[in-house]
């Protein structure tokens, strides 16, 4: 295929109006040396009928699999309307008079994150939970007198990975990761009592990576006075539907992963970070944000605003790098909030937590129990060998995401996720197949 | 004002917020629901019920058409975003990249496939840039860039090199900057020559000890090739330093000459400019990195292998070396399939020829316009060029008024007032995938402003016109900082508005 529209009397005209008689020789200032002569080991020109024969992709036939990424019901709604070419084909809205569709869009999803995170403000979005994290503990570092980091060894072990090679290239004094206690495979708040002093910046995740909710109450009432800043991260939106804001707990930043929000599990990407803080915060926060204004006639408008805190005016001083963002994925949560609304969400968020009770309480009866004794929302690891692992792989069933390698500690052992996606019938397969 | 404005017209010119509509019980979606409630009333830590707006499914199917066609979009018209390589976006792509929806990235046996065509798309990028090793992990530009530099600070850390300086050339974009400072470099801005680039005896007063590496874009974004590229290159690497190359302007000589070739020892692209793949309104983008051999063992964890069977799959402990992980998962994998479907939807020959046609094309509206604006720099450019405001200013006409009034001609703006070394700058990029018919009316709108802020300047401060909103406060955005709807559902305009 090729997308050029010119034929040879366009190519002609544009020649003659540039005063050259050959194409190539647009290349003139290129050293000849620097020229690639021969073409390119590159496959193709292919039509659309061979790429949608090579490029074909299938799921396995029963999936509970989560961690941080999650299967959802995505309203039909959703699809139709995101990939509106109008959204789709657009960049990044530097010019609000004729962008105010994504700007409005963005403004609505920041309004409904801070909504259900219980905070002041949202940004724009983020590349993924991971760098939300990371860039929440850059914020932090900022504040005067935090140097050091704390987060519990219950976050999801990526968002751990990618926070250590962040912060491998800041001026901090230390990493701290608060033990889990390995009966309720909740984070040891004792341990977290001795960590959170004035220079700390604590970060904990709930429902946390091993789908246990945390005693926030407990938990802010050790960190609140104590830590001199704490985080609080969802890596599962949808828990937001029936769990208490995190924000009503009292921390400087909520952050997370929102891809639950109408954005498909996609082989794991694009995700959705979001970042949720304190109006105290705002000017140290990360990343874009549309702020609601007036045009010239006073009506009212969306721009992309707190612009002097970003790379294009501050450059190297910049609170963040981040530029292009997850700007689609965002409108998709938007959009996806708006078709579910509140009841929909609610009840879509109980199904996911009454989804995991059922699938226990079958595994129970073949003898299994989950690893961790605390209440989860809908995921739990149970033991599971990797000979046992593969049997099922070739049955065409994903059990979960094994554990055992990123945590040595809990040797055997796989992440198990039920969600509204699944059905009775398929967690009665895989009791089966235990 | 009152509440009649906010009747939606055709077309639309606004559409009120979302909260402003709905009521309880409106919704009436029939979800999902495999599995009896009762079995959740243990959940521990429940509130109340979330704070969203309630409304039908029409209610929502009409909020966000409505907002859809108060955006403009590359299939509206030219969108000559300089150094933003705004080009059409083919559909097939996005049919392509629906197919992975459905893919856990637990899911090992539909993975294998999938990391399959990561691995081509790998190998496709570095034929195409010449370089030996490459990581699809970074989710944009500035994510690749950030994680390019760390991989050379790690780079030097493993050699016992403690420099720690970046130059950047006074042509570069922000984020470059910006991505040291994360890195943990230092940067230090050098002025491009009186020619628009880079010359090799300037970079050399600069260079000391310290330089840990030029950060340069190639194309620059005045649009002019690095022609002393080679030489810098080797300046550089006499001094122990690297080259960084900012990948965004690729598109002008992707099939044509290549990164590796000139010597850059790691270099990111962008899968969102030069490949195809949408910009979404910001995002999801990708920016790839890639590396020379002897960085290869630094690039993010993990790295795509094949087992001994000869399946496609992720490494379990990464290099020892590896900078670590840059992102929770894979990146944005759906835009890494999209960009190869588009890659090999053209091919060696079309890659060739888009790159070709994309500086045609600029040159033609160079030619066009030069006699009516003011061309800052005269040395042949490729696929975007640089005009200012110079010659309308006089009369009151800046470069923002002549962004604005290209709206009221269907148009969206060029990039304004950058790069920084050009004031009041014009940066045009029309990329390959315009037609000759939309060039020239494009022409014929510069031509009408030109004329414009001859006879009749204060029209143009007044544009846009027919835009859905006219000019846009931003300084009463920031002073105002609203950043959530209003809880007392505040109309917009009773608040002082």
């Amino acid at each position: 295929m090729s997308y050029i529209s010119h034929n040879g009397e366009d190519l002609g005209r544009i020649l003659a109006a540039i005063g050259i008689e050959r194409p190539d020789e647009v290349f003139s200032t290129i050293p000849p040396a620097l020229l690639c002569g021969a073409g390119l080991a590159v496959e193709g020109p292919k039509d659309e009928e061979s790429l949608r024969r090579e490029l074909d992709f299938r799921p396995s036939r029963v999936v509970f699999a989560g961690g941080g990424i999650y299967r959802h019901h995505i309203p039909a709604a959703v699809d139709a309307l995101a990939s509106r070419q109008e959204f789709v084909t657009a960049y990044t809205p530097y010019q609000p008079e004729i962008s105010q569709g994504t700007l409005q869009a963005i403004f609505e999803y920041q309004s409904m994150m801070a909504g259900l995170t219980g905070m002041e403000v949202s940004n724009a979005s983020m590349y993924d939970g991971a760098t939300a994290l990371a860039e929440a503990a850059l914020m932090a570092l900022r504040i005067k007198g935090i140097r050091r980091v704390a987060v519990t060894r219950a976050m999801q072990p990526s968002y751990r990975s990618v926070l250590r090679t962040y912060l491998a290239h800041a001026e901090v004094d230390g990493i701290v990761e608060i033990p889990f206690d390995p009966v309720t495979g909740q984070t040891d708040l004792d341990a977290l009592e001795k960590s959170a002093g004035p220079d700390t910046a604590f970060f904990i995740q709930s429902p946390n990576y091993f789908g246990v909710i945390e005693p926030m109450e407990q938990v802010a009432r050790v960190v609140s006075g104590r830590a001199g800043f704490w985080g609080v991260a969802v890596t599962e939106a949808l828990s937001l539907g029936v769990l208490k804001a995190p924000g009503e707990y009292g921390p400087d930043v909520v952050l997370g992963e929102a891809q639950s929000f109408g954005n498909p599990a996609g082989a794991g990407g694009p995700l959705l970070g979001f970042f949720c803080t304190r109006k105290e915060h705002v000017r140290r926060m990360p990343g874009r944000v549309v702020g609601l204004t007036k045009d010239r006639e006073g009506s009212q408008a969306f721009c992309l605003t707190l612009s002097t805190r970003e790379q294009h005016i501050r450059r190297e001083k910049a609170t963040s790098n981040i530029c292009t963002n997850q700007g689609l994925c965002a409108l998709r949560a938007a959009i996806y909030l708006s078709a579910m609304g509140p009841e929909g969400l609610k009840r879509t968020a109980l199904q996911c937590a009454a989804g995991a009770r059922f699938l226990m309480g079958l595994l129970k009866e073949k003898g299994i129990a989950p690893v961790f004794s605390a209440p989860v929302f809908h995921e739990f690891a149970i033991p599971m060998d990797e000979d046992k692992l593969k049997e099922l792989k070739s049955a065409g069933i994903v059990p979960g995401v094994p554990v055992s390698r990123q945590y040595p500690e809990i040797p055997g052992s796989v992440l198990v996720t039920v969600t509204e996606m699944n059905t009775q019938e398929e967690c009665r397969c895989l009791a089966t197949n235990m | 004002m009152s509440g009649n404005e906010y009747v939606t017209r055709f077309p639309e010119v606004r559409e009120p917020l979302l909260n402003l509509k709905g009521a309880p019980g409106k919704n009436k979606r029939v979800l999902p629901a495999p599995f009896d409630t009762a079995g959740a009333a243990d959940l521990p830590g429940t509130g109340d019920l979330p704070d969203l707006p309630d409304v039908s499914e029409v209610e929502t199917v009409r909020h966000f058409t409505r907002l859809s066609r108060l955006n403009y979009g590359i299939d509206h018209g030219m969108y000559p975003l300089g150094s933003c390589t705004m080009k059409y976006n083919p559909k097939i792509t996005e049919e392509i990249a629906a197919r992975l929806a459905p893919i856990h990235p637990a899911d090992t046996a539909a993975m294998e496939p999938v990391l399959e065509r990561l691995a081509q798309l790998q190998e496709h990028l570095g034929e195409i840039c010449g370089m030996d090793a490459c990581s699809l992990w970074p989710a944009a530009g500035a994510h690749g860039e950030l994680t390019g530099m760390m991989v050379i600070s790690r780079a030097l850390k493993s050699r016992g090199d403690k420099r720690r300086t970046v130059l950047i050339p006074d042509t570069a974009h922000g984020t470059n900057p910006a991505s040291c400072t994360i890195a943990g470099f230092a940067t230090k801005a050098i002025p491009s020559g009186e020619k628009g680039y880079l010359e090799a005896s300037i970079l050399r007063q600069h260079l000391d000890r310290d330089t840990a590496a030029l950060m340069i874009t190639n194309p620059n974004t005045l649009g002019i090739f690095e022609q002393e590229i080679g030489a810098i290159a080797e300046l550089l690497h006499k001094n122990g330093s690297y080259l960084y190359m900012d990948g965004a302007n690729l598109n002008a000589i992707m099939g044509v000459a290549r990164p590796g070739d000139m010597g850059v020892d790691c270099m990111h692209v962008n899968l969102h400019k030069t490949f195809g793949t949408p910009h979404g309104g910001g995002g999801p983008g990708s920016g790839p990195v890639l590396v020379r051999q002897e960085l290869e063992p630094f690039l993010p964890a993990p790295r795509i292998v094949r087992d001994g069977s000869g399946a496609y799959a992720l490494e379990e402990e990464p290099h020892p070396e590896s900078i670590g992980k840059v992102h929770s998962c894979l990146g944005n994998v759906s835009v890494c399939i999209r960009a190869l479907a588009y890659i090999l939807s053209l091919g060696s020959r079309g890659l060739r020829e888009a790159a070709t046609t994309a500086s045609l094309n600029a040159l033609y509206l160079k030619n066009r316009l030069k006699s009516l604006f003011d061309l800052a720099y005269e040395t042949p450019t490729l696929h975007e060029f640089v005009l200012s405001d110079a010659l309308q200013k006089e009369g009151g006409v800046t470069t923002m008024d002549m962004a604005k009034t290209l709206m009221d001609f269907g148009f969206h703006p060029p990039t304004v007032y950058f790069p920084l070394v050009v004031a009041g700058a014009l940066m045009i990029e029309p990329t390959e995938t315009e037609p000759l018919e939309e060039l020239d009316r494009f022409v014929q709108a510069m031509e009408n402003i030109a004329a414009m802020s001859r006879e009749e300047p204060e029209k143009t401060h007044e544009s846009p016109r027919t835009a859905p909103v006219s000019r846009v406060d931003e300084v009463w955005a920031a002073r105002n900082l609203i950043l959530t709807w209003p809880d007392g559902r505040i109309q917009p305009g009773e608040e002082g508005i």
